[in-house]
């Protein structure tokens, strides 16, 4: 059975990439809207960039993989097309798992491009490849399995952008993105510490920093337990849905 | 003949709604099963729940042996299902729509092809096999959801509402599909709300109202039912709104449905009373009738007889008209 589950996140994820990563809901949240904050904050403050650029990819993680799992999500839930998927012979949380592999994929591509174009252009050639790694993969399954759980409660991809926009945007002013979470007030700072962004940025900076403790493994372990707490009940809501 | 789908007590409530409410029935296998009834009698809730799509209230149901509620991947691999909607993805070919299927049902990387181009032709859309599905005509659409319902070989296939929407050429083309998969000794469930289709295709028919199973017959014995009494069709030049109203009033023992756009059916009323008093009737009413005729009964008779409904509540169409 667990063979059978497999194939099919794979194959659910290959075809999601090739059925959807052109959509224009993808291309204008999970693309444009992070490149053209991007360029705000460099037209803004081009000296100071290079600070900016830990939460910016954490920003570019948190909207590509919830605009993506809008719309792999939303448009089958619209179409009746996920309904396909859930008469094969695999199990729901596979299908579910299989959105969240092809929305984190689609963040894996932005992510990479954002990040490689940033440490070419900064010359930013100190970072730490590992710690990159350990707070991107697990960030990008939180920010996916985040999306999968808001998705499955609405039908149209409009719907779910709405929804999405809520925690998006508290996350990019709460998380550190823009003003760094300790020189925020205290409660505030208690607020931060709730959110998965907080946990993304603090390890990219850790990455890009000179200095690298191992609190970067705190926020690994941290991330991976959002990534716990929003599939479970993803899947939970799935199959109520369909109940 | 072994028992390809057995179904006991399956109940489905969603809130107050009592959408399937205590039926029972077996499929034998190489049988082509019907449900018959109006929209909203509880015929695709059934398929969704033998299907895994959604879960019993109450009851059990066995595919092939297996339990619904606890082997419901194992029967999926068993299984075909064509829901009613052709819901296959429009930015893929139809090659590709037909391979990813392979893909999800585990079909060894070595046959897929052909397996795709075979059904492709069998469908006749293996000239259009690298065309997206978004720009197939509705008839088409609905041949490959077919066409993906069978990539695997099922042994049960499930069609729910299969010729909904297609033109006369198009649904006659797949009554015969159907009819070959009889042949090829796959066991076929399918829900109509078409009495003429239910009683060209199926072994035998369930007659379903308001989630309940009425009656469960072959075409011919559901007929007899009606036999038992006589009917009286006429055809009027221009049928009025007023007219079934009318004769209800006049002949109470009887009665007196709307069929089609011009004609009437007086069951029970093979007298000549009936014809005196239908006469009197369009003379009084300056109607003119085109025909009066005594008829065989039809399933539509039988449905009729046994339902108490009108058959106009089936023509009332879910997605667009036929």
């Amino acid at each position: 059975m667990w063979r059978d589950d497999l194939r099919g996140i794979f194959y659910i994820a290959l075809k999601d990439m090739r059925t959807y990563y052109l959509k224009p809901p993808s291309i204008s949240w999970g693309i444009v809207f992070p490149i053209a904050w991007i360029l705000a904050f460099y037209l803004r403050n081009p000296q100071n960039f290079e600070q900016l650029v830990p939460g910016l990819i954490a920003m570019t993680i948190l909207f590509s993989t919830t605009a993506a799992e809008a719309v792999v999500i939303n448009f089958e839930l619209r179409l009746g097309s996920f309904e396909r998927l859930l008469l094969a012979p695999i199990s729901l949380p596979a299908v579910l798992l299989g959105k969240v592999i092809g929305g984190t994929i689609f963040g894996i591509l932005m992510t990479a491009t954002v990040t490689l174009g940033s440490v070419l252009a900064l010359g930013l050639y100190h970072v730490s490849v590992l710690y990159l790694v350990l707070i991107i993969v697990p960030s990008l399954l939180v920010f996916s399995s985040l999306g999968a759980l808001l998705c499955v409660l609405v039908k149209e991809v409009f719907e779910a952008q709405t929804l999405l926009n809520l925690p998006r945007f508290l996350m990019v002013f709460l998380s550190g993105v823009v003003y760094p979470v300790s020189s925020m007030p205290t409660v505030l700072q208690y607020v931060a510490y709730l959110m998965p962004l907080t946990y993304t940025v603090d390890g990219l900076r850790q990455a890009f920093s000179s200095i690298q403790g191992i609190t970067v493994f705190i926020d690994t372990l941290v991330l991976l337990g959002f990534f716990i707490l929003f599939i479970l009940p993803a899947v939970r809501l799935l199959y109520r849905r369909f109940a | 003949m072994e028992k390809a789908i057995e179904v006991r007590d399956l109940t489905k409530r969603y809130g107050e709604i009592l959408a399937v409410d205590h039926i029972s029935f077996d499929v034998g296998e190489g049988e082509i099963f019907g449900f018959l009834g109006p929209n909203g009698a509880g015929k695709t809730t059934t398929i969704r729940m033998l299907t895994g799509l959604c879960r019993p209230t109450a009851g059990t149901a066995r595919i092939l042996g297996l339990d619904v509620a606890s082997e419901i991947v194992e029967i999926k691999k068993r299984i075909g299902v064509v829901p009613e909607v052709s819901n296959l993805y429009d930015e893929l070919s139809a090659f590709d729509n037909l391979l990813f299927m392979t893909q999800l049902y585990g079909i060894p990387r070595s046959q897929r092809r052909a397996r795709a181009e075979d059904l492709l032709k069998t469908f006749g859309l293996y000239e259009r096999k690298d065309h997206l599905f978004g720009t197939f005509s509705r008839g088409m659409k609905r041949a490959l959801t077919i066409a993906t319902g069978l990539i695997h070989s099922p042994k049960i296939l499930f069609l729910d509402e299969p010729t909904v929407g297609l033109d006369v050429v198009a649904a006659r083309n797949l009554r015969g599909l159907i009819g070959n998969l009889r042949k090829q000794g796959v066991t076929v469930f399918l829900t109509t709300h078409y009495l003429e289709e239910a009683d060209l295709l199926c072994d035998r028919i369930a007659i379903l109202v308001k989630g309940k199973i009425v009656k469960i017959d072959t075409p011919e014995m559901l007929k007899t039912v009606a036999e038992e009494e006589p009917i009286i069709e006429v055809s009027f030049k221009k049928m009025h709104p007023q007219i079934v109203e009318g004769l209800s009033e006049r002949l109470p023992q009887f009665r007196v449905v709307a069929v089609g756009h011009n004609k009437v059916r007086i069951y029970g009323g093979a007298s000549a009373e009936v014809l005196e008093t239908v006469l009197e009737y369009a003379k009084g009413n300056d109607i003119l009738i085109e025909e009066v005729n005594s008829i065989k009964p039809s399933l539509e008779d039988a449905f009729i007889k046994i339902t108490g409904l009108s058959p106009s509540v089936m023509a009332t169409e879910k997605g667009g008209g036929r």
